[in-house]
């Protein structure tokens, strides 16, 4: 279990080391920050000075390197756009994108796995048949369409929910927070929906065809044949066989809600680290850039390693195969 | 008293309250201001956010003039042609109700002169700044400066005990992540006070009832909130559905759209901000060609008929929509210097442009690279795809190569592109800053814009006497002939002025700004 744990932090540690490597070497491809630094009026000796002063005249090792060393130590540096320390604005922004991830994750998953166990059971029905037509939508249109187009209906048309924003927040501490008030919920709303119905098609989906090939089952037959109420036999006996997997998709697709709310952030100027992360790439804002993509990773990486240890704890194989070989 | 009674006394009671009642300025548009910090960023939002809380000595109302703001006039010493003497505005207090005095202008100078202050290249001319009692001050120059003035209308003037109480004397190191007192708080003359700041997301002014010129400005704004919308789409979407009053940075396309929609209009004014095409005519061979051993963009007359081949009103009417006007000359409208006859210099022709390549050797055309920006100007990509296919027409072959501000312009600060578009705006409204950034040959503080490769070292001297020159007549005469050289050498090629447009709801009263400056006391609400 040991040299298990050690090997796979090990390869995350790895994992980490390469993307920073990656993202720094397409830093230089961005653009140059110092024009967008400088006003108009700026002299040959102003440019000089700003980029000795930033470190961007050596090389692009060198500029890791002590990205890391600082890193290491909770240290990210300064945004060139806002001058002020990158984690500090980080932490700033976190509670706007991880309520949004929040809520959008809730609505994915209760209402895919609705519309899934019902597109499973009714399969034939007119409801069903329109629901899975209309999954298509979710699936196939880019984000910041659907997000226009709610804005669009929702906000110009109707003039119901807010087209951008958070509305009201409330500080509880370092947590500014939208869920205390009329105008923050209200403005949840669409870019949850914007942001979760890609996730929420997907779990239907998959949870659908992991129904259907359930229902199939012998078990199911048996529990007919005993008499069973259909309800009981749909909830409590299929559904709960047909979560394993199920779960193991949403536990992914959470990262994913994270780091691609960038898009649904820019569409509604949610003030999140999305939102942050696109203006750093216009600015070509090298500190934020470095911490956001560093962030993204070392969660992706977190719960790839959390799934690995789980899979170790449940499934018995694994253990076998380390321990005593064939 | 009966209930209905009752009701028709509250009815009476809530119509007389309501004209005092709080008109607020739901303000957005793309960016947030960087910081408050007065001098430490030299940045157009970042300026009209400032000019809201700060004032400085002399501001320019909605049609560029001057208007005195904490000076209440100013002119050149009788004395000494190196100094101008300000008079000071009695009885302006900052936001904390200390007294506007000589010594917050001497020290604000002082601050801006700071090696962190991203101000000190446009008051660079100044040697000293004096009180010469509370009421007024001289400023010294290392020569005269008959302009002066028009360098002062962004800096701004801060308290000088406020300032150095929470220690934010020093201008804020931007660069070096430096955050001050100042970065975060505001203690202005301004008609406005910070109420509650959260960069990049929302700023909330109030207004200033102790200000100096409530009575005598509109002043109907009692509060701004000021968001920045980032996304075009949503941005006018915000103003359709009614959560916006006040929008700047319209995108063009939705202009009629806007304009449509009732209690909706959209104000437009010429921009202060011309845009052009610039080539490199002095080096011996430009890579970016196909043509070896020699440089076809140092032949006037290849310069004259890329020119000729360009047709603006084309580029107006369906590049922009109707939103620019042709330019003749790399002047905006308002600026000393510019002439109606050089602005519509620019004609379309392209027989005679073919004639002209043919009669300079290049009957054939060649091939060349064109740099331009894509998040820069208004529809700046598209402009220049619109210019590919008119030098098309007369044999040049264009290569465009579209990037984005941050990758555009170091080729032209670099030195690595030959053919490239540029925009310019003069905020001292005088044709000297554009010659000194974009005429003069190019050397370390001076013609850092001129990526030309143009170097006359007569038009050089012409130039650099413009400063000290104080015989007004003389030294327009100077502009006039320095331009007459630039128009006929067709160092740039002119395409248009931008238009500026202001999205706002019926209610608010409000001319564009052409430097898209909006100042909120000018703003009446109905």
């Amino acid at each position: 279990m040991l040299a298990y744990t050690i090997r796979r932090v090990a390869q995350s540690a790895l994992v980490l080391l390469i993307v920073g490597l990656v993202a720094f070497s397409m830093f230089r491809f961005v653009g140059d920050p110092i024009e967008n630094m400088l006003g108009q009026e700026r002299t040959v000796e102003d440019i000089e000075r700003l980029r000795d002063q930033l470190g961007l005249n050596q090389s692009f090792a060198v500029q890791y390197f002590k990205f890391l060393e600082g890193a290491v130590q909770g240290n990210f540096g300064v945004s060139y756009r806002q001058g002020r320390p990158v984690a500090e604005i980080l932490m700033e922004r976190a509670p706007a994108t991880l309520e949004l991830a929040a809520v959008s994750a809730v609505f994915a998953i209760i209402l895919g796995i609705a519309f899934g166990v019902l597109t499973a059971i009714r399969r034939d029905g007119f409801v069903a048949n329109f629901i899975m037509s209309a999954s298509l939508i979710g699936v196939s249109l880019p984000t910041f369409l659907i997000g226009i187009l709610l804005i669009y209906i929702f906000s110009v048309e109707l003039g119901w929910l807010p087209s951008f924003g958070r509305g009201e927040t409330v500080q509880i501490g370092n947590w500014s927070t939208g869920f205390l008030t009329t105008s923050g919920l209200q403005a949840l709303i669409l870019p949850s929906i914007t942001l979760g119905l890609y996730q929420m098609t997907l779990i239907m989906r998959l949870v659908r065809s992991e129904m259907l090939e359930v229902l199939r089952q012998d078990y199911i037959r048996f529990a007919r044949a005993r008499g069973l109420k259909s309800r009981a036999i749909n909830f409590r006996h299929a559904l709960k066989n047909t979560m394993v997997p199920v779960i193991t998709v949403i536990g992914l697709q959470l990262g994913a809600i994270i780091a691609f709310a960038i898009i649904t952030e820019t569409v509604f100027q949610w003030p999140g680290v999305g939102l942050l992360f696109i203006n750093a790439i216009q600015f070509v804002d090298i500190p934020v850039m470095a911490a956001y993509l560093m962030l993204i990773s070392v969660m992706f990486v977190a719960i790839n390693l959390i799934v690995d240890m789980l899979y170790f704890l449940i499934d018995p194989r694994l253990r076998v195969d380390r321990a005593g070989g064939h | 008293m009966k209930p209905t009674s009752a009701l028709t006394l509250a009815a009476v009671l809530m119509a007389t309250a309501a004209p005092l009642s709080a008109e607020t300025l739901r303000w957005a548009r793309s960016g947030d201001a960087l910081t408050l910090d007065p001098h430490a960023q030299n940045e157009g939002p970042t300026h009209t956010i400032r000019h809201q809380m700060y004032e400085p000595l002399i501001i320019r109302d909605v049609t560029g003039a001057f208007e005195p703001a904490l000076a209440t006039d100013w002119a050149p010493s009788a004395d000494d042609p190196n100094v101008w003497v300000f008079n000071l505005r009695e009885g302006a207090t900052f936001h904390d109700g200390a007294a506007f005095t000589a010594e917050d202008v001497v020290f604000s100078f002082e601050r801006a002169q700071q090696p962190n202050s991203d101000m000190k290249e446009l008051i660079g001319s100044i040697t000293e700044v004096r009180a010469v009692d509370d009421l007024t001050v001289e400023i010294v120059t290392d020569g005269p400066n008959p302009i002066l003035p028009s360098n002062l209308t962004n800096l701004f003037i801060m308290d000088k005990d406020w300032t150095e109480a929470n220690n934010t004397v020093s201008v804020q190191d931007f660069e070096g992540g430096e955050i001050t007192f100042a970065t975060t708080n505001v203690n202005g003359t301004g008609p406005y006070v910070l109420q509650s700041r959260e960069p990049d997301v929302k700023t909330v002014m109030v207004r200033n009832e102790n200000y100096w010129g409530i009575d005598q400005f509109p002043m109907d704004v009692t509060e701004i909130v000021y968001t920045p919308i980032q996304n075009p789409a949503t941005r006018v979407a915000a103003m359709l559905s009614g959560e916006v009053d006040f929008l700047q940075d319209m995108p063009v396309q939705d202009l009629e759209r806007v304009n449509a929609a009732d209690g909706l209009v959209v104000k437009q004014a010429p921009q202060n901000r011309v845009i052009f095409f610039g080539m490199n005519q002095g080096a011996d061979d430009v890579e970016a060609d196909n043509v070896d051993g020699a440089n076809p963009l140092a032949d006037v007359r290849v310069r004259r008929a890329m020119s000729m081949a360009i047709n603006r009103d084309a580029i107006r009417q369906i590049v922009m929509r109707g939103q620019s006007e042709p330019a003749g000359m790399i002047a905006p409208p308002f600026v000393n210097g510019w002439t109606a006859e050089m602005d519509a210099e620019s004609t379309t022709d392209v027989e005679g442009a073919k004639a002209l390549l043919a009669e300079a050797g290049y009957a054939d055309g060649f091939s060349i690279r064109l740099d331009c920006p894509n998040d820069r100007y208004v529809n700046d990509e598209g402009i220049c795809q619109a210019a590919v296919g008119m030098l098309g027409q007369i044999g040049v072959t264009v290569n465009l190569d579209a990037k984005p501000k941050a990758q555009h312009f170091p080729l032209i600060s670099d030195g690595q592109t030959d053919f490239y578009m540029l925009g310019w705006g003069v905020p001292t409204y005088d044709s000297e800053y554009i010659f000194n950034f974009l005429v003069h040959g190019r050397e370390s503080d001076i013609g850092t814009w001129n990526g030309t490769g143009y170097d006359n070292d007569d038009l050089d001297a012409m130039i650099a006497s413009l400063s000290s020159n104080t015989d007004l007549e003389a030294r327009n005469a100077d502009i006039a002939s320095i331009w007459r050289v630039v128009q006929d050498e067709q160092l740039y090629i002119p395409i248009h002025h931008q238009v500026l447009n202001w999205g706002m709801s019926e209610s608010v009263g409000i001319e564009v700004d052409p430097e898209d400056q909006p100042k909120i006391k000018y703003f009446t609400m109905n």
